[in-house]
């Protein structure tokens, strides 16, 4: 009963944070909010029993995605300039949007309700199937690197397109010249912030390795364990600035980290493939059946760490590297 | 497993296989290189997966070994091999064909990020297509969307960066309804994979979860598909990307979009859902009428060549989304038939427009006066491209446009009135076209009416296009082959 | 308990329109991807509500002691892979938007279109 009301608080600060969001006309204080709003979320997901998911946003949502927006807003400014525009066409649109989804939740089972038909087909087999087939506890990564690989592969994908989209985009230098910024320094003038900062990169990086090498037996994996990774890097170059951070990481190595991943990851398929079974099967891969699916699922989450690392990496140092223009 | 056994994940795993390796290859001519392997590696697999499934129903294949609905299904059906030529088939002749054109355009800095994004592009399209899994769906739709907006914004022009922010809005706007569509549907069947949904989706269908599905799964792909009046995205996002993405994406991209709204609708919707056929038709059918006449209409107005025929590709959804809309196996085979069709007659098109381009800076219908003085080979295949698109007989377009017009009459009183809309939209398509040729060959040039031809290779890639108009007018016989199948195959689902 | 039973999914539907507000009705480019970004999470409200079982707990199974009752895994593993698509949607939209504002000095709709139409 705590945990339903808790929830239920969770629910209405997120509309809350929502409306605010789009209200405020500064776009410094949007992104702040946004932030906050991930964070509800995670803990929203947390409630509902959803730990990796919870992780994940609170890592990439609240985490990563914070950074570029505030890297963003710092090459074009935070004001959002406000102008009278015709509201009906969107409230139109929202209204009948609206009704189509208040009306349709009036037959959906109840939260909660164990014979609701979402539970019966597919995911009881996951659940029972697991620790015989796979050998291993956490069924999310089961499914995720195992069972439905070829859509983790697919968003390996995804993400290592944005990444390559954010070079592409920013390989082209600003027409004009004019009202160039120098570097950002980072904060080595502020001794406390810089050590202490200096002393949490190991622990989070460390946190990150946990996340990719216990990912079987509790929550984790290569999403997590590479959105951390990132974020101890990029907390590096914060602290350190701009330059420094770019020189232990320069963009080539971490287009290799990028197409590397999901090279593994696809590597790891067409091994399958080689070896006589079909596309991203990992039975060939070893002669004990649990033993292969172990080994191929951890290959392929090693990948996905790899490429999330550098896409991530990649993306802060296009956004932070970038000459601001006036 | 055999190697023929391996094909429907070889189509997949090609070119998203040798896309990070393209992104690795530096700022030289490598990229391409193996961009134009594995693509055309890729339209060789689409070939003989098009005579694999010629004869069979579907060729199904479990990834990792898991067996649908626990893991993830390809399914190849001749519909889906279809696909697979013309996505396949456009990339490569606009690879092999545009390599001058694709110099120019992207800077060599981007040359390595440009040609990995095209590969997954490629691969996208194909992992969408070859698809048994509604989820996996629309992991792929997304691998080939976010590659589709770096293509466009891959260029040097700046227009195409509000217009590729518009697609990027709205393509996510479209791909979120079709997830949760999606989401819906699993919540009241348990299972993603599409073939298991239709045996499962019978018991629950009239409830108001699954209706609300149905509107958010045809409305977001409608959107990817341009649909009307969902195409706002798309004009501009053809006329300032580069020539060459503009050939291929206008050859293929819409085109998927239409296959999984298709596919989806038949497989787990007709079957099953009291109605829904009058209901589709009833959706689907004034917006394909409106489609053909507002798109054409503003064609025949519009002042810049590529913004001209993106108007037109509007239209000619509209041509395919009306067969479809009739419901019968007829008006599905000409809907389907128009989309390899019109793949060939805009591919044709759009690659005359990018030979154009290496002479003529501006591409305004105003600036291209007397360019058939200055470059008679383009502008002829052009001449031949439009021909197609009009529906001449003895050209592709012809063949589409015959087979919907004897699917309409076929539906009775109904039918005449629709001739009559594709007959109108013809005229349209006959006016705007002259317009073009009317500039190109009747106008005085500004300046210099010397002959100044586009490079060879290309001039050569265009012609082969538009010679392939000819021939599928003539021979239209492995298009409208697997085409039949595809509508026999989706009608059987009809109840 | 009926009303909390629905809770979730109208909570879903909110903020579903909040965020498809902030893109059709605001003209500034940050604003419409922030608002895409609360559409995109309130996707991920309606399949990981879908997933909880009532009295369950997390699908990290244990191997002694009784079983427990566990929560559906399959939708954790369907949004994980959907907020890795939202991350990438909105770096990329951030991307473009720094470089229309090179190109056009401004980041609100209207004005872009104007200097659109000057070219």
């Amino acid at each position: 009963m705590v945990t339903t009301v808790f929830g239920f608080v969770l629910l209405t600060l997120l509309v809350v944070t929502a409306v605010a969001i789009v209200v405020t006309p500064n776009l410094f204080v949007a992104v702040m909010l946004i932030s906050i709003f991930s964070l509800l979320m995670a803990a929203t997901f947390f409630l509902l029993d959803a730990a990796d998911v919870a992780l994940t946003e609170a890592a990439i949502g609240a985490g990563m995605s914070t950074i570029l927006f505030l890297g963003a807003l710092a090459l074009i400014g935070e004001h959002e300039a406000r102008r009278r525009r015709k509201p009906w066409l969107p409230l139109a649109v929202i209204g009948l949007t609206a009704f189509t989804l208040i009306y349709a939740t009036f037959e959906k089972p109840r939260l909660g309700d164990p014979s609701a038909p979402v539970h019966q087909h597919v995911a009881p087999w996951y659940l029972e199937q697991t620790p015989e087939l796979m050998g291993m506890s956490n069924v999310v990564t089961a499914v995720l690197a195992g069972f439905r690989a070829y859509d983790t592969l697919g968003e390996v994908l995804v993400i290592l397109t944005a990444g390559l989209g954010v070079l592409l985009l920013f390989a082209q230098r600003p027409a004009r010249q004019a009202g160039r910024v120098p570097a950002f320094i980072g904060l080595r003038h502020h001794l406390i912030p810089r050590v202490v900062g200096q002393l949490l990169i190991p622990f989070i990086v460390l946190f990150g390795l946990y996340l990719q090498f216990h990912g079987e037996y509790s929550p984790g994996g290569g999403f997590q364990a590479g959105a951390i990774i990132a974020v101890g890097i990029v907390l590096h170059a914060l602290l350190e600035g701009e330059p420094a951070g770019r020189a232990i990481l320069p963009t080539r190595v971490l287009v290799g980290l990028m197409a590397g991943g999901a090279l593994l990851f696809c590597g790891v398929g067409i091994a399958g493939m080689l070896l006589g079974g079909s596309f991203l099967d990992y039975a060939p891969l070893a002669a004990d059946p649990v033993g292969a699916q172990q080994l191929g699922i951890h290959l392929v989450e090693v990948g996905v760490g790899i490429t999330v690392t550098g896409t991530l990496v990649a993306a802060f140092h296009a956004f932070a590297d970038r000459e601001r223009l006036r | 497993m055999t190697f023929a056994e391996q094909l429907p994940a070889l189509a997949v795993a090609v070119p998203l296989g040798a896309a990070p390796v393209a992104a690795l290859l530096g700022r030289g001519s490598l990229p391409w290189a193996l961009a134009a392997v594995a693509s055309v590696a890729s339209f060789a697999v689409a070939l003989l997966l098009a005579v694999a499934a010629a004869g069979v129903d579907a060729i199904s294949y479990d990834v990792g070994g898991w067996a649908a609905p626990y893991g993830i299904e390809l399914r190849i059906t001749s519909f889906s091999a279809l696909l697979l030529l013309i996505i396949t088939g456009a990339s490569s002749a606009v690879l092999l064909g545009t390599k001058a054109s694709l110099d120019a355009e992207v800077a060599r800095g981007r040359r390595p990020y440009f040609y990995a994004a095209w590969l997954l592009a490629v691969g996208g399209l194909s992992g969408i297509v070859a698809s048994g899994d509604a989820f996996n769906i629309f992991v792929f739709m997304e691998v080939s969307s976010l590659a589709t907006y770096i293509l466009i914004a891959g260029g040097s022009d700046s227009r195409a960066l509000p217009a590729v922010f518009k697609y990027l809005v709205m393509g996510t706007i479209g791909a979120t309804f079709y997830l949760i569509g999606v989401g819906l549907i699993y919540m009241m069947t348990g299972t993603l994979n599409l073939a298991d949904m239709e045996a499962r989706i019978g018991g629950v269908a009239d409830l108001k979860p699954i209706l609300a599905a149905v509107g958010f799964v045809t409305l977001g792909l409608a959107l990817k598909a341009g649909v009307f009046p969902l195409h706002v995205w798309l004009p501009n996002a053809y006329a300032w990307s580069p020539h060459a993405v503009t050939a291929f994406i206008a050859a293929c991209s819409t085109k998927v979009s239409l296959y999984v709204l298709l596919r989806f609708d038949f497989m787990v919707f007709q079957g099953s859902l009291a109605e829904h056929g009058v209901h589709f038709s009833g959706f689907l059918l004034p917006l394909a009428v409106l489609a053909v006449l507002v798109a054409s209409a503003t064609a025949m107005s519009e002042g810049h060549l590529k913004r001209l025929l993106a108007w037109s590709s509007i239209a000619q959804v509209g041509y395919i989304v009306l067969g479809a809309s009739l419901l019968t196996e007829a008006g599905l085979t000409a809907g389907i038939v128009h989309m390899f069709n019109h793949a060939l007659a805009k591919g044709a098109l759009f690659l005359a427009v990018a030979c154009l381009a290496t002479r003529f800076a501006s591409l305004a219908l105003a600036d291209l006066a007397g360019a058939a003085r200055r470059m008679p080979w383009t502008m002829a295949a052009f001449a031949v491209g439009a021909l197609s698109l009009i529906g001449i007989p003895g050209t592709a377009g012809f063949v589409s446009k015959w087979y919907l017009v004897l699917a309409a009459l076929k539906t009775g009183a109904a039918g005449a009135a629709l001739v009559a809309v594709i007959v109108i939209s013809s005229l349209m398509a006959v006016w705007y076209v002259w317009r073009v040729v009317e500039t190109a060959w009747f106008r005085v040039p500004a300046a210099g009416a010397g002959r100044d031809e586009a490079p060879l290779p290309m001039l050569a890639m265009l012609w082969l296009a538009a010679l392939a108009n000819v021939w599928f007018g003539l021979q239209p016989g492995l298009p409208l082959a697997l085409s039949e199948s595809a509508a026999t195959a989706l009608m059987r689902y009809v109840q | 308990m009926r009303v909390f039973g629905l809770y979730n999914y109208w909570v879903f539907a909110v903020l579903l329109m909040i965020g498809l507000y902030a893109i059709i009705a605001r003209g500034n480019l940050v604003k419409k991807l922030l608002g895409l970004s609360i559409f995109q999470s309130a996707v991920f409200l309606l399949y990981i509500s879908m997933a909880k079982v009532e009295g369950g707990t997390a699908p990290i199974l244990r191997y002694a002691g009784e079983p427990e009752l566990s929560s559906n895994p399959l939708p954790h593993v369907l949004i994980l892979t959907a907020i890795v698509v939202g991350i990438s949607t909105i770096a990329l939209g951030l991307a473009i938007v720094v470089r229309i504002r090179e190109e056009f000095g401004t980041i609100e709709e209207d004005e872009i279109q104007s200097k659109v139409r000057d070219q």
